[in-house]
């Protein structure tokens, strides 16, 4: 029981920095944008495809067989590609919305999360293609002495852990965070102060987008490569926001893994539960303490 | 991160009353109404003569969950993103005790809409505790909880759905008669258009426009917001019940489509292509949509991205949506 446990947990634990990652760059976007992405998920999805692509198409499209770009450049890239995408949806679409109510920026990112899944399944079937590109260094699996554990996935666990350690530093130990955070408070003034305000919030909402596509990434070679891979994804993350109150880059961090945890484990307990307990949970912490665990009343 | 309070532009166009209406505006508005509520009922009565009766129901089913939907986000400025489940969750209901209770087809809707009343309760007392846009995530999660029992709940045939509901009799009249059929559909959105029209010329429709226009004042004003709110919402979910039982009844199936997050989006964009907080728009745009659908059924899945970039469109540029625009143009209230 406890090994199987302690295995459900470690399941868990991988879903939980996924979605620590996902709620860390919708928070982070939320801060400084008032927006709330819906196309989170998808651009997620985005990610996935983006490796799939470099390594099984890219080769195939400029004439040279055999030729793939594997998952540690993608690693690199991918984030970067998805970022930019998402700078192109905040300079063209999104910011035409500030002056309005932030109900049309989630519309708005609905229709793209739409637009977007409805190209993919076009594109590529709507069911799964398995990512080929698993490095070899990441293949087999580990003895963590209660379970065989895959080695990806303890990678991605790890990486994951890193790259939220990362963000949660830069934001609220560096000058760039600091002006990031000042930005969220009040942009006018922070405008006053000579800072590029306008540049800053597209920046932030690419390396919002960025962080989904990495998550993206590291999702790949673990699941199959669907474009339907972030739908039921983000909503899950819309609740871990709501539990852990979108203000805190550790709240969404911490939330997420400890949900992602709970989750896993509830699969021991009882199995057809495990797809809704985040929500009751939800319902739980709503009823308790409205404005979520690491949320500030206001 | 607190946030300082920040001034947006309220939803729709439509909250004119507080700024009193010139007399001539008045007159021409209450002149178009008129004509508008004679052309909606002609066109429902007549529809079939010359439309596919069964496309005018499902036509006239969605019309009327966005009717239901738009007392929300138009008329109180609540963005519920989770309506799919009391569409298709009250689908199930009424699919059940029309199929296995053996009832007749109009204790089914009546079934469905009181559930669907029950679980708006439930949805919109946990959700009002938080405002604006973790009011719409909160109802989305909540209304993942209803799918995710329509796909796993022993009555409700899991992927399939709830397949071969009979139609029934309704008062000895056969309802397998596309026409009796069509003319019981044609009663219940009239009906329910009405009450929701009713309701937004009620006092207590005035109130909550006062509360989407800016809540703190009617707080301030001594109205309890969120019992107001909560009124809303159930009267909101019971209707979009009522919507999803009546389609139960008419296409003899409940899908799990119906409960899917994605026709809580499809349910938004009728309201916001025909207009927020108009009493004929979100007719109009589920005419739009659901036609739309209907022709371009033949490319497949590239539907969704055409209403992907037909949301996008409108957001971004017809925010009013059509019968908004139209009002404007022609100088009248579309209330």
């Amino acid at each position: 029981m406890l090994k199987l446990l302690l295995a459900q947990g470690m399941l868990g634990l991988n879903n939980g920095v996924f979605y620590a990652m996902m709620s860390l760059g919708l928070a982070v976007i939320f801060g400084l944008l008032n927006v709330v992405n819906f196309a989170h998920g998808a651009l997620y999805m985005l990610g996935a495809f983006v490796a799939l692509i470099l390594y099984s198409y890219v080769g195939l499209w400029f004439g040279v067989s055999g030729f793939h770009i594997g998952f540690w450049p993608a690693l690199i890239l991918t984030p970067i590609i998805v970022g930019g995408f998402g700078i192109l949806i905040e300079r063209f679409l999104l910011r035409w919305l500030y002056k309005f109510d932030p109900i049309y920026s989630l519309l708005l990112t609905f229709g793209v999360t739409l637009v977007l899944q409805g190209l993919f399944v076009n594109i590529f079937s709507a069911s799964g293609t398995p990512y080929p590109g698993m490095p070899d260094a990441l293949k087999g699996v580990v003895n963590l002495g209660f379970m065989m554990f895959p080695k990806f996935r303890l990678f991605a666990i790890v990486f994951s852990l890193l790259v939220c350690a990362v963000v949660w530093y830069v934001i609220e130990r560096t000058k760039v965070g600091a002006l990031l955070r000042a930005g969220t408070e009040n942009p006018e003034l922070v405008k006053a102060f000579g800072v590029n305000v306008p540049l800053m919030v597209t920046l932030t909402f690419g390396f919002g987008t960025g962080l989904a596509g990495l998550a993206g990434v590291l999702a790949a070679p673990i699941y199959s490569v669907s474009p339907l891979m972030g739908a039921d994804l983000i909503i899950i993350i819309f609740a871990v926001v709501v539990i852990g109150g979108m203000g805190s880059i550790m709240g969404a961090v911490v939330s997420g893994i400890a949900l992602g945890l709970i989750e896993g484990v509830t699969k021991v307990f009882y199995a057809p539960a495990a797809n809704t307990v985040i929500f009751f949970l939800m319902v739980i912490v709503l009823l308790v303490r409205p404005s979520g665990l690491f949320g500030r009343e206001g | 991160m607190t946030k300082p309070a920040q001034v947006h532009q309220p939803l729709s166009e439509a909250g004119e009353f507080a700024e009193g209406i010139p007399h001539e505006k008045l007159a021409r508005s209450r002149a178009a109404q008129t004509v508008l509520w004679v052309l909606l009922i002609a066109a429902v009565l007549l529809a079939p003569a010359v439309l596919y009766p069964v496309f005018v129901m499902q036509l006239l089913c969605f019309a009327l969950f966005a009717c239901a939907f738009n007392l929300l986000i138009g008329f109180t400025g609540l963005l519920s993103f989770g309506h799919a489940a009391f569409f298709g969750g009250a689908a199930y209901i009424c699919g059940h005790v029309v199929k296995v209770w053996g009832l007749p087809p109009l204790v089914g809707i009546l079934c469905g809409g009181v559930v669907a009343a029950a679980l708006g309760y439930v949805v919109g007392s946990l959700a009002i505790r938080r405002q604006g846009i973790y009011f719409a995530m909160i109802t989305l999660a909540l209304a993942q909880i209803v799918y995710f029992l329509a796909l796993q709940l022993p009555f409700t045939g899991g992927e399939n759905g709830l397949q071969g509901i009979p139609r029934g009799t309704l008062f000895g009249l056969d309802l397998n008669d596309p026409l009796s059929m069509y003319y019981f559909v044609a009663a219940i959105f009239l009906a329910g258009f009405l009450i929701i029209y009713r309701t937004i010329h009620s006092p207590f429709g005035q109130v909550l426009q006062a509360i989407r226009e800016n809540e703190p004042r009617a707080r301030s004003l001594g109205y309890n917001v969120d019992r107001f709110k909560l009124i809303a919402f159930v009267l909101s979910a019971s209707l979009a019940g009522v919507a999803g039982s009546t389609k139960a009844i008419v296409f003899q199936f409940a899908s799990l489509t119906d409960a899917h997050w994605q026709m809580s989006g499809e349910v938004i964009l009728m309201t916001l292509i025909g207009g927020m907080g108009t009493i004929f728009g979100p007719v109009v745009g589920s005419v739009v949509i659901i036609t739309l659908q209907h022709y371009l059924a033949d490319i497949g899945s590239w539907v969704q991205v055409v209403i992907g970039a037909i949301f996008i469109v409108s957001v971004l540029l017809f925010r009013r949506g059509i019968v908004g625009e139209l009002a404007r143009m022609l100088k009248i209230s579309s209330v």
